[in-house]
C-alpha cells in the first residue's frame, strides 16, 4: 500500500444510485479501516484535534482501530461526541480535522471521518451503547429542539446527573438530521434513530409535538414545571425566498419543504400518505449542501435537474464530496447564473425560469469576488419545478414569545460563546439558533459548551 | 431557591410514546365528523382561531385542522373534519378508544378579537359567516364571545341541509342566526354573500366587522361584497401545510404586497388584502398528486414513473 494515498472507500455505482435512496457511501470494513488507521503517525502534537470542534482524541481512537479494538475506539469517541455515526458521515472533514492532518501535507490526509464512522457503525451493529451515570441530582433541565445541538447538550447534562427532557416541535426527534439531510447520505432508521436511542439510554426524555412558544412558553417551563435551566437549540429553520416575480406559483418550493416531504414524511415511498411533486425538469437555486441535497433528491425521484448558482465552481459552498457526487449522478450545473423571474402558465404552474448570466468582479476587501449581471444575457430555462435553496434564518417563534431574550439583526439569539448564556437568566442557547445555518458538529460543540455552562450556573445558584 | 417551584398543570407522563386518544366521536353529517382528542398540553394553551396538526400513524401525513372547542379540565380538544380525500377518509375510520400517534398545537395566532380591549370590542357589531365545515372554527369564537358577554350575529351557509353543522351549538351563542343553503333545502335559498347583502340592504343591519370562515371561494366572494360595503373582514386561510411551524413555506400567501406564512403569521388575515386567486391555485397543487396516489393503490404501483403527466391535469 502507498502510504500517501488513503484507502479508497466503496460507493454505490452512480448509475445505480441515481434512482435509489440507499446510502451512497458504503464505508470501510474492518480490514480497510485497520489499513487506513495505520496511516496515522500518532503525532505527539496532533494537529487534527485542533480542527475538530469537539476536540475528539483522534489519534487515541485511531490507535484502538489499529489494535483491532473498535469497541474501545467507540468508547473513546463517545467521551466527546454523542453522534459519531452522523458526524463521520456529514462533517465537512476536509475543512476540519482532515484539513489539519499532517499526512495531508504530502498526500491524502488520514480519512478520520470514515474511521469515526466505522467505529460508530461497528458499535451499533454489535449493540454497544454508551454507559449511563448512576448518580442523579434530580435537577430538571429543559432542552428545546432535538437537533444535534439539543441532543448533545441533553446527553452531556444527563451524564452529569441532571434530569433532562427535550421538547421537540415535530413528531420525530433529530432536527435537520431527519427532515433535511436525505436518506442516501444519512440513513434515518439505522443511523440517526440509533444514535438518538443512545442519547435516550443516558436517561434523556424526549417529548415530541411540543412547540415552545405555542404549546408552552419558556417562562412557563421554568415557573410552572420546575425546570431550573433551559437550553434553546431550535435551529435555523425559516426558509428564505428571493422575492422575484412568480415565486408563489405552483411548483416553486423551498428546499426545506421539498426535503421535508421526502425525508421526514417519506413521500418518496408510495406507502406513505404525504405527496410530493417530483417534477420533470427541476431547477434548484443555490450552491450549498442544501441545494445539492435537494438536487440529488429530485434526481432520484426521476427528474432532470439543474443547479442554478450565481457564482462559480470554486465558490460553491457545498462540500466538494457532495458536488462531486451530484455531478457523477447527472445533476447539471448552471454556474454564474442568477434567476430573475419564475415564468408561470395560465393555470398558475411553473413553466420556466428566466435567468441572467453573471460575472465575478475583482475581489473586494473581504476577499470575495462579487457576482454582477452581464448585460443582455437573459435566457429562459425550461423547467416545471423550482426549488429555492437560499439558506435559512432562525425562526422567531421562541424569541418573540420569551421575555428578555436578546437577538441580533439576523434573528439569532445573542449568547456568550463560551457558556452559551443568553441575556435571560437560566436560559442558554446554541447551534443554528445562535449562528444561523452552520454545521452539525458546530451545533454539537455549542451544545456541549452550553451543558458545561448550565452545570456551572446551576452549581453556583445551588451554593448561593 | 429556584428549584423549588411547584409543578402544576400537566400530570400525565407524555414522554416518547404518548398517544392521543379519541374520547368521543360524533357524525355531524354523512361525511363530517367531530372528535374529542385527549391532548392535555394543547388543551391547556389553545384559544379560538388556532389550529392543530394531527398525524394518524407512521405513514400518515400531517393534517391541519382548526380547533373547534376545548375542555381544559378534561384535557381534550375538539376537532371537526370533512372526509374528502384519502387522509381524511382514513381518519373517519378511527373509533373512540383508538388513538392518533401525533397531535400538535396550538398553532397559529388566536383570534384578534380575544386580544382586543373590552371597550373597543363591546362597541363592535360583528357578523360571523360560516361556510360548510367553516362552522367548526366559527363555533369557538362565538362561544368565547358569548362567555365574555358580547352579542354577535352569524350566518351559516352550506350546499344543502345535510351539510349544515353545529347549528344548535352556534345558535346558543349568538343573538341572530341565519341559515342559508344553495339548493334551498333549508333556510334561505342562496349563498352567504347574497344573504350578507340582504341583511345590510334590506334589513338595515349595520356591521363593523365580518369574520368569514369557509371554503376559499366563499371567502373570496364575501370579501368582494364586504369591500363594496366597506366592512372590514377577517378570513381564516387554510392553504396546504406541512410542518405548521414556519419551517417549510408551503403555506405561503400573498397578503397586501407581502408573502406571509399562514401557519405562523395567520391563519387569520385581513380578507381585503389576501390574494385569493393565487391561494386557490396553490391549494389545488396536490389534488392531482393525491389522486395519483389513490390510483396507484388501486391499480398497483405506477408511482414516479418519470414521464408521468400527473400534475398537468
Ligand atoms: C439539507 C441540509 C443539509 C445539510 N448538510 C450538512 C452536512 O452535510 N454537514 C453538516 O455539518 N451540516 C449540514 N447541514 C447543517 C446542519 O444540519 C445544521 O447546522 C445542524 O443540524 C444544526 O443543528 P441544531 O441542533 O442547531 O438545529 P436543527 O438541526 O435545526 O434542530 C432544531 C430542532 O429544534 C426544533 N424546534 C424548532 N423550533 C422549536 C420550538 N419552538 N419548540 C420545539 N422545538 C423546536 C426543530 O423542529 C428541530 O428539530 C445541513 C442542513 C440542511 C438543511
Ligand atoms: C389551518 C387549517 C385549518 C383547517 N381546518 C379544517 C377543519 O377544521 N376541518 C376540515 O375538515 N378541514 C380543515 N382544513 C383542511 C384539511 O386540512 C384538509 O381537508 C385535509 O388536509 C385534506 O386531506 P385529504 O388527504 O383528506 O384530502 P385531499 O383533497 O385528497 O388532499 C390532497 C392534498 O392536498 C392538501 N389539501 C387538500 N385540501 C386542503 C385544504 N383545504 N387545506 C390544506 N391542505 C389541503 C393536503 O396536504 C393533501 O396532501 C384545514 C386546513 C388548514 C390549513
Ligand atoms: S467530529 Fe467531525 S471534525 Fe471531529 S473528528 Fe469527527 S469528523 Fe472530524
Ligand atoms: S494529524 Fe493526522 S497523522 Fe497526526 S495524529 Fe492526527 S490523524 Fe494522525
Ligand atoms: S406549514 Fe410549513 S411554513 Fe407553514
Amino acid at each position: 500500500m502507498d502510504v500517501l494515498n488513503k484507502v479508497p472507500v466503496r460507493e454505490q455505482d452512480p448509475k445505480v444510485r441515481a434512482s435509489n435512496f440507499d446510502e451512497v457511501c458504503l464505508g470501510y470494513n474492518f480490514e480497510e479501516a485497520r489499513l487506513e488507521a495505520t496511516r496515522c503517525i500518532q503525532c505527539k502534537k496532533p494537529k487534527c484535534i485542533d480542527g475538530c470542534p469537539v476536540s475528539i482524541n483522534i489519534p487515541g481512537f485511531i490507535q484502538h482501530i489499529v489494535d483491532g479494538d473498535p469497541k474501545a475506539a467507540f468508547e473513546e469517541i463517545s467521551k466527546y461526541s454523542a453522534l459519531p455515526a452522523v458526524c463521520g458521515r456529514v462533517c465537512p472533514q476536509e475543512i476540519q480535522c482532515e484539513q489539519k492532518c499532517i499526512r495531508g501535507i504530502k498526500g491524502d490526509p488520514v480519512s478520520i471521518g470514515k474511521l469515526e464512522r466505522f467505529a460508530a457503525d461497528w458499535a451499533r451493529e454489535n449493540k454497544v451503547v454508551p454507559s449511563q451515570t448512576s448518580k442523579k441530582n434530580n435537577i430538571k433541565v429543559a432542552v428545546i429542539g432535538a437537533g444535534p445541538s439539543g441532543l448533545t447538550c441533553a446527553g452531556d447534562l444527563a451524564k452529569m446527573g441532571y434530569d433532562v427532557t427535550i421538547f421537540e416541535a415535530l413528531h420525530e426527534p433529530g432536527g435537520v438530521l431527519v427532515y433535511g439531510i436525505p436518506e442516501f447520505r444519512l440513513p434515518k432508521e439505522t443511523v440517526v434513530k440509533a444514535e438518538i436511542d443512545n442519547v435516550k439510554s443516558l436517561g434523556v426524555k424526549i417529548e415530541t409535538n411540543v412547540i415552545i412558544g405555542r404549546t408552552i412558553t419558556i417562562d412557563e417551563l421554568m415557573e410552572e414545571e420546575g425546570y431550573a435551566a433551559v437550553f434553546i437549540g431550535s435551529g435555523a429553520g425559516l426558509p428564505k425566498f428571493m422575492g422575484i416575480p412568480g415565486e408563489n406559483a405552483n411548483g416553486v418550493f423551498s428546499a426545506n419543504e421539498y426535503l421535508t416531504r421526502s425525508n421526514l414524511m417519506k413521500a418518496f415511498d408510495v406507502n406513505y400518505d404525504t405527496p410530493i411533486i417530483a417534477g420533470h425538469k427541476v431547477a434548484v437555486v443555490g450552491g450549498g449542501n442544501v441545494a445539492m441535497d435537494a438536487a440529488r433528491t429530485a434526481l432520484r425521484l426521476g427528474a432532470e435537474v439543474y443547479i442554478v448558482y450565481r457564482r462559480g465552481e470554486a465558490e460553491l459552498p457545498a462540500r466538494s464530496e457532495e458536488v462531486h457526487h451530484a455531478k457523477e449522478e447527472g445533476v447539471k450545473f448552471l454556474l454564474l447564473t442568477n434567476p430573475k423571474e419564475v415564468l408561470v402558465d395560465d393555470n398558475g404552474w411553473v413553466r420556466g425560469l428566466r435567468c441572467v448570466s453573471m460575472e465575478l468582479t475583482e475581489a473586494d476587501e473581504t476577499g470575495r469576488r462579487r457576482p454582477v449581471e452581464k448585460k443582455n444575457s437573459e435566457f429562459d430555462l425550461s423547467v416545471d419545478t423550482v426549488i429555492m435553496a437560499l439558506g435559512t434564518n432562525p425562526n422567531p417563534l421562541i424569541t418573540s414569545t420569551t421575555k428578555g431574550l436578546d437577538t441580533n439583526e439576523y434573528l439569532g439569539i445573542v449568547t456568550d460563546e463560551e457558556s452559551g448564556r443568553t441575556s435571560k437568566p437560566g436560559v442558554f442557547a446554541g447551534g443554528d439558533a445562535v449562528t444561523g445555518s452552520a454545521t452539525v458538529i458546530l451545533a454539537m460543540g455549542a451544545g456541549k459548551a452550553a451543558a458545561k455552562g448550565i452545570d456551572e450556573y446551576l452549581q453556583n445558584t445551588l451554593k448561593a | 431557591m429556584i428549584f423549588q417551584s411547584i409543578k402544576k398543570g400537566i400530570d400525565v407522563d407524555m414522554d416518547n410514546d404518548y398517544k392521543y386518544t379519541i374520547m368521543k366521536k360524533e357524525s355531524l353529517s354523512d361525511s363530517i365528523f367531530l372528535m374529542d382528542i385527549k391532548a392535555p398540553r394543547v388543551s391547556k394553551h389553545c384559544y379560538p382561531g388556532q389550529f392543530i396538526i394531527v398525524k394518524m400513524d407512521d405513514k400518515g401525513e400531517r393534517i391541519p385542522l382548526t380547533i373547534c372547542d376545548y375542555n381544559r379540565n378534561d384535557g381534550t380538544v375538539t376537532i371537526v373534519f370533512q372526509a374528502i380525500g384519502s387522509s381524511t377518509k382514513r381518519m373517519a375510520e378511527y373509533e373512540v378508544g383508538e388513538a392518533f400517534q401525533d397531535f400538535t398545537g396550538p398553532l397559529g395566532h388566536r383570534s384578534e378579537l380575544i386580544d382586543m380591549p373590552k371597550e373597543e370590542l363591546s362597541k363592535k357589531k360583528i357578523l360571523f359567516v360560516a361556510g360548510g365545515v367553516g362552522a367548526a372554527p366559527v363555533y369557538p369564537q362565538v362561544k368565547w364571545l358569548k362567555e365574555h358577554g358580547y352579542d354577535v350575529d352569524c350566518i351559516i351557509g352550506a350546499r344543502n341541509k345535510d351539510l349544515v353543522i353545529l347549528e344548535d351549538r352556534i345558535r346558543k351563542c349568538v343573538k341572530d342566526l341565519y341559515v342559508c343553503t344553495d339548493d334551498g333545502s333549508y333556510g334561505f335559498k342562496g349563498n352567504v354573500t347574497e344573504y350578507i347583502k340582504e341583511l345590510v340592504h334590506n334589513q338595515n343591519e349595520e356591521y363593523d366587522l365580518i369574520v368569514a370562515i369557509g371554503p376559499m371561494i366563499m371567502m373570496k366572494f364575501v370579501c368582494i361584497v364586504t369591500k363594496e360595503l366597506g366592512i372590514k373582514t377577517i378570513v381564516s386561510m387554510n392553504p396546504v401545510m406541512v410542518d405548521g411551524t414556519g419551517m417549510c413555506g408551503a403555506c405561503r400567501l400573498t397578503v397586501g404586497d407581502q408573502t406571509k406564512f399562514a401557519c405562523v403569521d395567520g391563519p387569520e388575515f385581513d380578507g381585503h388584502l389576501v390574494n385569493f386567486d393565487e391561494a386557490m391555485k396553490r391549494s389545488q397543487m396536490y389534488k392531482s398528486e393525491e389522486g395519483r396516489m389513490l390510483l396507484s393503490q388501486e391499480e398497483g404501483d405506477t408511482h414516479h414513473h418519470p414521464g408521468c403527466e400527473c400534475h398537468e391535469s
